[in-house]
């Protein structure tokens, strides 16, 4: 949380009356959004409504206990993140408060109320390496300097959107703390490493541009079938127990993002943990570096308010537009929408709104196109290109993608990963069903896996889905009549597919070798499928029986190139193998 | 703050307003005295300068305008001391064993604050239940939270009771055997809500029987008391179960039974109060409220104890998108499906274990855990029975004869896995070896080539050359 919303101080007003997490207050001098401090223990609040003289806050914090008659002071300024060096490897709550720091003020594991505590460490020095000189004009969000802050990132100090710009009168350049001024402009404006922003609106930026780069996930279904691009939206519904939060996970570890911003909204402490024991481990494919050091968690937890629930994806997104604004790429996770949505829901039912269908109020539509809007491949205005990608995990009720959630998401979003329990029942996991699934993406990156991949690589895939299109048909005449009764070149089609089944699309998180898979190796599982269809198919046509066909035992060897390091001598080896067993049939 | 009232102007349902002229404070106790003498217990539900609500615990029945309202300005605490062990309690938590007055070594408010996500230890010890369908399948850790979702009339209550009974931790016996005293002693939690009188002298007995009793706090909300006594019972249970967990350093396994008559009081209070419904006339922050149950569970960094619930809701017509079972799936670790089919086959206990799910399975089990094949053999088996599940629809149309011999041993996996691993009767204690052996020698019915989901080198150690012989019934 921002601590110049702690400085100034304007009008008090006193509670009128309490009700869970909604607050009314009279006599408050306030503007919208403005951010309180409710009743003797100083709870966190902000201003949703005001009428007449009655002022309505929803509260970051508990209230038992606050009665009416208690004081409230306004601060006179929006909810705000603070913004600078020292915000990967964190960790927060939904209002941007340092866990750790949390833990270690409260002096207890349980979280108390009242404490507050800066976004980001005040006293600590940084390393400030001046990208400017005395002389030079700046404008706002120009790079003024450079902070090496993670092993793996750079942090790029930059002149605050709002700035007026100006020419550079001082420049310091040494270890500073992110309050101390490092460079002073003519006008008189000092600029230090940190910087605020009011988390509901957008950072600037000059141009959204068509993003024309894949996110490149490891998951073999996601890069194969249902690409994301740098800068795009998707979503992953699905009911409980179908792999929502391990893809999210997933995708937080190997993406071949810059910097990975994990919000935990309304979801399990026991996940949040995971993430924080388990990244430290982890390195990252591309630099070798702890996964840690690129990523921001955001954690308010189930049982944590539900207002601050309704605040943490607005705190991580700012967080993603401002490395966005370095030139970095930013991929964030909010994992669940859906709790995002039900906070918006139980806040508009204690204000007694209208509601609109199925109890989310009519504005729910809207919030959830201004998140996913923010994301995008953006030219900023310093120049610099970077983006934000947005992938959200969505809780349908009862697994009902009709619900108002999934169904306003889905009218924003360009992917579209839809988990199925039937899949994650039998342990089919990744659970994302192929039928149902889409990526609008797809046409726009083909360029770069061809490029960068396998001429082919389109190709490749088009039969892959062509198979398991097949399969979805003939599956539906083997429930009435049996595999046996089919013709043999369909048996042949289904043994193929379920190849790509087994072997392409499962993919296991967490075998050490399988839970990443470069794009070049989903192409040599795809394509060493293939070969086994090619030559399978041709022994077919030369009168072999599927049965012998069926026999051939390094066929079932495909399942087992996901788990191979060696993964290119391997397939060669198979396909040979493949090739001559099938071909001594005949 | 002791100010006597008499000022009620309204009486709805479980709900008194009260006019005030001093302000009360958002959550606290209220006594509510009827004219002839009786009092009755509240909780502010909504507070303004002039008026409060009040939801009365127990029930308004005799409240009339003159009844006084008295506020006691604190928050509902809880009285805690380790001689809770042993001791039976009301939903109100009020001693109903007549045994002493509870004499508190502290008292602490039953809205429990929340663990700070980085102060916790993320559960990776395996808690061995004895039944096979949990520990092979949809293994349980310490500190998780994992549901049994069951139906009316299925017997959700002997298995949660078989859990209670047999669950260890196998490491930790041999090292409290080494030092007798120092292993952290195991303590079990029971809050019954809304469960009839007949069921509440079932689990007593057996826990009388069994000895179980000492070592566990009971609290007793019946059928027949009052619903909105519900909403406090399982906090109660719980800031017992944190106490004993992280002051007093025991494993505690919380079991709340049942879920759904909590949730119904949920929207008895939510309907009293005209609040616009959710899904079903279930009030929209039912997710929150159950959140702030269930995530009472874990492990804290640094600390010895541990709480682990195992919450128990019967889902209404067995329908599991109901919005109870749906929202707690959402926030629980997993669930136990309990199976009203293989109920009346007779399986004890009647575990489906597709739909079932543990997901901390992964990071508690495994070389150094339980065993190294233990992942490999609980997805095969998973996938094996799937396919045997689905070609069952099939036999139905085109009989036996008509499918290949490798869907024929499918079929007989499928039949096997439910009538000698699932089944098992609810006095059966199994080992992880035990469960394990037996997984292989279903597993070993396939041919080794369909085994695709294990590792070639455990197949090599493990899988049952030839037919194998009779599979070995674990016995007690």
């Amino acid at each position: 949380m921002s601590q110049a919303t702690e400085a100034d101080v304007s009008e008090d007003g006193v509670i009128e009356s309490v009700s869970g997490p909604v607050v009314t207050a009279k006599d408050l001098d306030a503007k919208m959004n403005d951010v309180v401090y409710v009743g003797h223990e100083g709870l966190m609040g902000e201003v949703i409504e005001i009428e007449g003289d009655i002022t309505t806050i929803q509260v970051y914090e508990e209230t038992s206990a606050v009665a009416p008659g208690e004081p409230v002071e306004n601060t006179g300024a929006p909810l705000s993140v603070d913004l600078g060096p020292g915000m990967l490897d964190a960790i927060y709550d939904g209002v941007q408060r340092p866990l750790d720091v949390l833990e270690e003020k409260m002096g207890s594991a349980f979280l108390d109320r009242g404490v507050d505590a800066p976004g980001i460490d005040l006293e600590k020095t940084w390393e400030f390496n001046p990208e400017v000189s005395e002389g030079d004009e700046v404008e706002a969000g120009d790079i003024i300097g450079i902070v090496p802050e993670t092993p793996s990132i750079d942090h790029k100090v930059m002149v605050p959107p709002d700035s007026e710009g100006g020419e550079v009168v001082d420049v310091k350049s040494g270890d500073y703390s992110v309050e101390d001024t490092v460079v002073e402009l003519d006008t008189g404006e000092e600029i230090r490493m940190r910087q605020e922003w009011p988390v509901r609106s957008q950072r600037p930026a000059d141009e959204k541009q068509t993003p024309t780069e894949p996110l490149v996930s490891g998951q073999r279904i996601l890069d194969g079938l249902f690409p994301i691009a740098k800068g795009g939206t998707a979503a992953i519904p699905g009911p409980f127990g179908s792999g929502k939060t391990v893809t999210q996970h997933q995708l937080a570890k190997w993406a071949d993002a810059d910097i990975v911003v994990y919000v935990g909204c309304g979801e399990r402490g026991n996940e949040m943990t995971e993430v924080i024991e388990d990244f430290p481990e982890l390195e990252d494919p591309k630099t070798g570096k702890p996964l840690m050091s690129r990523t921001c968690l955001i954690a308010n937890t189930s049982n944590m308010p539900v207002a601050a629930r309704e605040s943490c994806i607005y705190t991580g997104i700012t967080i993603a537009e401002y490395f966005r604004d370095m030139g970095y790429d930013v991929a964030l996770m909010a994992d669940s929408t859906s709790r995002w949505a039900e906070a918006m829901r139980e806040i508009s039912s204690r204000l007694e709104e209208m509601p609109g269908e199925e109890g989310y109020p009519a504005y729910l539509a809207a919030r959830l196109a201004e998140f996913y809007e923010r994301a995008g491949y953006f030219s900023n205005i310093n120049g610099t290109e970077g983006s934000v990608s947005a992938i959200g995990a969505v809780s349908p009720p009862g697994g009902d993608f009709s619900e108002p959630v999934t169904q306003n998401t889905l009218r924003i979003v360009k992917t579209f990963w839809a988990l199925d329990a039937d899949l994650a029942e039998r342990r089919h996991f990744p659970s994302i069903n192929w039928n149902e699934s889409y990526s609008l993406y797809r046409d726009q990156l083909d360029p770069w896996f061809e490029d960068n991949v396998e001429d082919d690589w389109s190709d490749q895939r088009q039969w892959a889905i062509d198979v398991l299109d097949e399969e979805t048909e003939l599956q539906e005449i083997v429930q009435l009549v049996g595999k046996d009764a089919l013709p043999e070149d369909q048996q042949l089609t289904l043994e193929v597919a379920r190849y790509l089944r087994e072997a392409w699309l499962q993919q296991d998180a967490f075998h050490d070798v399988d839970t990443f898979c470069e794009p070049e190796k989903t192409y040599g599982i795809l394509s060493a499928i293939r070969t086994f269809n090619d030559e399978a198919f041709e022994a077919l046509d030369a009168g072999v029986p599927i049965e012998e066909i069926n026999e051939v035992d390094a066929a079932p060897r495909l399942n087992r190139i996901g788990v191979q390091d060696e993964w290119e001598s391997y397939i060669e080896e198979l396909e040979s193998d493949i090739q001559q067993q099938v071909r001594e049939l005949y | 703050m002791q100010k006597e009232y008499q000022t009620i102007t309204e009486i709805s349902g479980p709900l008194v307003f009260a006019e005030v002229d001093e302000p009360v404070g958002y959550d606290e106790i209220v006594e509510i005295e009827t004219p002839d003498g009786s009092t009755r217990r509240g909780q502010v539900l909504e507070s303004t300068s002039d008026f409060v609500a009040i939801q009365v615990f127990e029930g308004t029945e005799g409240i009339d305008r003159n009844s006084s309202v008295r506020f006691l300005g604190e928050t509902l605490q809880m009285k805690l001391t380790e001689d809770l062990l042993g001791r039976v309690l009301s939903g109100s938590g009020e001693p109903i064993d007549g045994g002493p007055e509870i004499e508190p070594d502290e008292e602490r408010p039953i809205v429990g604050e929340a663990i700070n996500p980085y102060s916790r230890e993320y559960p990776e010890e395996f808690i061995q239940t004895g039944v096979s369908a949990i520990d092979g399948m949809n293994t349980l850790v310490r500190g998780q939270k994992l549901p049994i979702f069951s139906g009316s009339g299925l017997p959700h209550s002997d298995l949660a009771l078989q859990i209670a009974r047999q669950a260890t931790v196998p490491e930790e016996d041999e090292a409290a055997e080494a030092d007798d005293e120092e292993g952290s002693e195991f303590a079990v939690i029971f809050g019954a809500m809304g469960i009839t009188q007949e069921e509440a002298n079932e689990f007593m007995e057996d826990f009388e029987r069994t000895g179980a009793l000492e070592r566990s706090v009971v609290f007793m909300n019946l059928a027949d008391d009052p619903a909105v006594e519900r909403t406090v019972t399982p906090r109660l249970a719980l800031t017992t179960a944190e106490y004993l967990a992280f002051d007093k350093g025991y494993h505690v396994l919380v079991i709340l039974t049942d879920m759904t008559n909590y949730c119904e009081a949920l929207r008895e209070i939510g309907a009293a109060r005209e609040e616009v419904p959710g899904r079903r006339g279930y009030p929209g922050y039912m997710y929150t409220d159950l959140a702030q149950l269930y995530e009472r569970a874990g492990r804290i960094e640094g600390q010895e104890g541990s709480v682990t619930q195992i919450p128990i809701l019967t889902m209404p017509g067995d329908d599991d998108t109901h919005p109870i079972p749906d929202l707690t799936g959402y926030i629980t670790e997993g669930q136990i499906m309990m199976d009203r089919d293989l109920n009346s086959q007779g399986v004890e206990p009647p575990v489906y274990v597709l739909p079932s799910l543990s997901r901390l399975m992964d990071d508690g089990i495994g070389e150094g855990l339980t065993r190294e094949d233990h992942e490999d053999v609980a997805n095969q088996m998973y996938a094996a029975y799937a396919e045997g599940e689905d070609l069952r629809d099939l036999v139905n149309i085109v009989g036996r004869e008509a499918l290949s011999e490798r869907d024929n041993l499918y079929l007989d996996f499928a039949d096997r896995f439910e009538t000698e691993f699932v089944q098992q009767g609810f006095k059966t204690n199994r080992s992880l070896e035990e469960t394990l052996d037996l997984g292989w020698d279903l597993l070993s019915t396939l041919p080794k080539q369909e085994l695709n989901r294990v590792d070639e080198e455990f197949i090599e150690t493990y899988y049952v050359e030839d037919e194998p012989a009779e599979t070995v019934e674990a016995e007690e």
